[in-house]
């Protein structure tokens, strides 16, 4: 079993990839480590979500993420 | 009645609200809103993107809200995903009401919420290239304006 990370929007093109698998667990630290400074910077921004397991989480720095779960990097929408 | 979805091929807004009208029997008005992809600027092409667990789920939370704050006796809210060429529908919001004021005011307030707050992310074609898009300062504007009432 392995976190699945999905990069959304225009983080995809910053990533180069849609979705990544690594090991767990993971938490806000370790997901900056991972995926490169550019993205975690963007993270950073107060407008960019993570979503955890289907649900946007209130505090994205709490993130804990376990094996199996899907991790979500949400850039700012863009409107329907 | 409430019908809320995700369309990943092209629509016709004529038919969903035929429908949408007969499965709301005794209603005393109907308030529709579509949007469609403008052609300005020289666009060839809008590509919009969802996430599965979050955005479906996201418009039946913003459906709740309507229900709770309108009067309303039925709710349609389709949104097309994947790649759109101009003139093509895009959103489709309608409301049934017993009353006009009810349907008016929750298809606004749908389309204000869904500009700003909904989780999809476009990107246009202009000239060969894909340009990623971000909400304008007047949709936030726009939303704004319910927090009041």
């Amino acid at each position: 079993m392995t976190i699945r990370i999905v990069f959304l929007g225009p983080l995809a093109d910053l990533a180069g990839e849609q979705e990544r698998e690594v090991a767990g667990p993971l938490d806000w630290a370790g997901l900056l480590a991972l995926v490169g400074p550019e993205v975690a910077e963007q993270l950073q921004v107060d407008r960019v979500n993570v979503a955890c397991a289907g649900k946007v989480l209130a505090d994205k720095t709490a993130l804990a993420a376990t094996d199996g779960d899907e991790i979500a990097l949400l850039p700012p929408v863009s409107g329907g | 009645m409430r019908d809320i979805r995700l369309l990943t091929e092209m629509f016709i807004p004529g038919t969903l609200i035929g429908q949408f009208s007969n499965a709301n029997p005794g209603l005393g008005g109907i308030c529709t809103f579509v949007g469609e992809v403008r052609s300005e600027g020289g666009v060839e092409a809008l590509e919009l993107t969802h996430y599965e667990p979050i955005t479906l789920p996201g418009m039946h939370g913003l459906a709740d809200q309507v229900f709770d704050r309108f009067d309303l006796m039925g709710l349609l809210m389709v949104h097309r995903v994947g790649q759109l060429r101009p003139g093509e529908p895009i959103v489709c919001v309608s409301a049934a009401s017993k009353h006009r004021r009810g349907a008016i005011d929750a298809v606004a307030f749908c389309m204000d919420h869904l500009k700003s707050r909904a989780w999809f992310w476009k990107r246009e074609k202009r000239a060969g290239e894909w340009h990623w898009i971000e909400t304008r300062a007047e949709d936030y504007a726009d939303l704004a304006r319910w927090d009041n009432q």
